[in-house]
């Protein structure tokens, strides 16, 4: 483990292994705060944050980075890559990754969604904390959007199946307990999920309202 | 149902030259061959060309002259990457923008996607910028390796612009060029289908010529694969070929386009209207209200052996990287570029079949100026017109004297 930067100010302790200014392009506003907290929780300090890539030629000639992290779900990227070839917008070459030969790296950075450009001639263990912080952070923020998505699917399912017993309730007398079993039966006997029944019974009540009740 | 003999995964950008990857998995070819083919969209050619590398895919649709510049080393993670087969000719077109595009009409441009008389108007207007102090004008292409690239350069050098003073050339994804062009940012594109459709269905821009044009039968996309997984899995990769070859017929039979520009459309695919897939389809593009321009071979997925890795095409990308500065002239790095295109694993695939293979593994590009009877194994096969519009030829068995007459 190393020790702490303490210096606020990286940039000028150039030796120093949390000195690094890094870029990180991010549509997403929410990932590249946790990427930013992330990093900035490390130690770094040399941080910019960019979510609108138009111009950005400019702003990298400005900042110029050692180190730029981008998702991969940025369709730029051919754009960047082009312009970290041609000398006039980034001074230094940026190749992407340090070492080559590290293809665990590549592969659960590429696999975390998350890619990343060096400057030239960087130290691969100046580097690799950098990355390794970044593919975490886009696994942990994949995680976290997976667990709300199916957080908000579990949540709509309960309602649909909520809407489900009420329509069984009214239209064959029936108790919530039965409505209930009635569904999670039917589900069983067509080996299909209790909220796909409870969806097509709500489609099918709403075909067959007779046109003054429903809604014209 | 019996579990599939092999699992191949391919990576796919969004554009209407999917169409024979689209179409080997949705109508059965890939599985006819025993193949359980998984099909994924991609953001970006790097994308790819990065899953490609980590080996999340094994092919991928790609742009003719990105597996020449992943074996040239010029891209970043690239791996040695092999062409066993092409995804078809044409596709491409130049769209300017509507003020662009009047100026040009004011110096004699037509609706008639004439590469000569198109860029001869673009010269004047080029000419009458400079000295009145205009910007120059900026004009965007999908990426740097790209057919794109090399046609919209080639065009412009044979009107007279130099591409690399006169006008600034920009990468742009796909999906982003028509906003870009309406928003003002860039002045024109070349780039592949939907987006010259799209831009003039929208009334955002208007196609100024087409890649059919500026050379006749050139290639766009090639199946890329990863060349050690070729190497390990040969079998798996001509059945590959032999599913990709009967999907390109399916795709290049005019009773077939409505349903392939219905697949085309869907969600998992270009995800975007089909009345902007029909026109590449049929060759019928449009210039503005319900007018069109008929494009011969605009767009041409299996006749005319669309799907052969011609290694004349190979040394003409080679050719033209050379000519941008994108990489020094060497007889080991035209050599790299020319085993790069495999038509002996096509040949070796597709025999079985009984279509048309090419004696050939080069040919003279611009040595055809009508449709021609050419020798053959299986069956018979007509070949060009094949080209250039400034009645340039390329003979890649002159590939210095080639590249050592070019002008920059």
């Amino acid at each position: 483990m190393r020790t702490r930067e303490l210096s606020p100010t990286g940039r000028e302790m150039t030796a120093g292994p949390k000195s690094l200014s890094i870029l990180i392009i991010d549509e997403n506003r929410l990932r590249a705060s946790v990427i930013e907290a992330g990093l900035r929780g490390a130690g770094y300090a040399d941080l910019t944050i960019i979510h609108d890539v138009s111009g950005i030629a400019r702003r990298i000639t400005d900042i110029e980075p050692d180190v730029i992290v981008i998702d991969l779900e940025n369709p730029n990227r051919d754009m960047l890559e082009n312009m970290f070839q041609l000398s006039r917008a980034v001074k230094r070459p940026i190749a992407m990754f340090v070492d080559r030969s590290d293809s665990a790296s590549i592969e659960a950075a590429v696999e975390a969604g998350v890619s990343a450009y060096v400057v030239d001639g960087l130290k691969q263990e100046r580097v690799k904390p950098i990355l390794d912080m970044a593919i975490s952070r886009f696994n942990a923020f994949s995680r976290m959007t997976r667990e709300l998505d199916e957080a908000r699917t579990e949540l709509e399912n309960r309602k649909l199946i909520d809407r489900a017993k009420g329509i069984l309730m009214t239209t064959r007398g029936l108790t919530e307990p039965q409505a209930y079993t009635l569904l999670r039966k039917t589900a069983m006997n067509q080996n299909r999920k209790l909220s796909e029944i409870a969806e097509s019974l709500i489609t099918a009540a709403g075909l067959l309202t007779p046109p003054d009740e429903g809604d014209q | 149902m019996m579990a599939s003999e092999y699992q191949i995964t391919a990576g796919f950008m969004p554009l209407l030259d999917s169409a024979v990857l689209v179409t080997a998995k949705e109508m059965g070819f890939a599985e006819a061959e025993g193949i359980d083919l998984t099909l994924v969209r991609e953001m970006s050619w790097a994308n790819i060309r990065d899953r490609l590398a980590v080996g999340h895919f094994q092919v991928a649709h790609m742009l003719a002259p990105m597996p020449i510049a992943c074996n040239l080393g010029l891209t970043p993670l690239a791996v040695p990457t092999i062409v066993p087969m092409a995804l078809g000719l044409g596709g491409n077109a130049v769209t300017v923008s509507n003020a662009l595009w009047a100026e040009m009409v004011d110096k004699g441009a037509k609706d008639e996607f004439d590469p000569r008389t198109t860029g001869r108007a673009l010269r004047e207007v080029v000419t009458a910028r400079a000295s009145s102090a205009k910007d120059i004008l900026r004009f965007a292409v999908v990426h740097p390796y790209s057919g794109h690239n090399y046609e919209l350069r080639y065009w412009l050098a044979a009107c007279g612009i130099d591409p690399s003073r006169e006008i600034e050339i920009v990468i742009v994804p796909p999906p982003l060029m028509v906003d870009a062009l309406a928003g003002g940012s860039i002045d024109g594109y070349c780039v592949g289908e939907p987006w010259n459709s799209a831009a003039a269905l929208l009334g955002q821009g208007h196609i100024a010529t087409v890649k059919a044009a500026i050379w006749r039968s050139s290639p766009e996309k090639v199946l890329g694969a990863g060349a050690s997984w070729g190497k390990e899995n040969p079998d798996a990769l001509s059945a590959l070929l032999r599913a990709l070859c009967n999907a390109a017929r399916w795709c290049g039979n005019v009773r077939n386009h409505d349903e392939l520009a219905r697949m085309l459309a869907e969600k998992t695919y270009v995800a975007q209207p089909i009345e902007w897939m029909l026109p590449a389809l049929g060759g019928a593009l449009p210039i503005g209200g319900e007018r069109t321009v008929t494009v011969t071979d605009f767009f041409v997925p299996f006749a005319k052996a669309a799907t052969f890795p011609w290694k004349s095409h190979a040394l003409w990308f080679y050719s033209q990287m050379v000519r941008w500065g994108q990489v020094r002239h060497t007889a080991e790095n035209a050599q790299i570029a020319r085993e790069s295109y495999r038509p002996d694993l096509y040949r070796a695939a597709l025999k079985p079949l009984g279509v048309a293979l090419p004696v050939a593994n080069a040919k003279v590009e611009g040595g055809l100026t009508a449709a021609t009877p050419v020798g053959s194994s299986g069956a018979s096969l007509v070949l060009g017109p094949d080209g250039f519009f400034d009645g340039g030829l390329f003979d890649p068995d002159e590939l210095d004297a080639y590249i050592a007459s070019q002008k920059r």
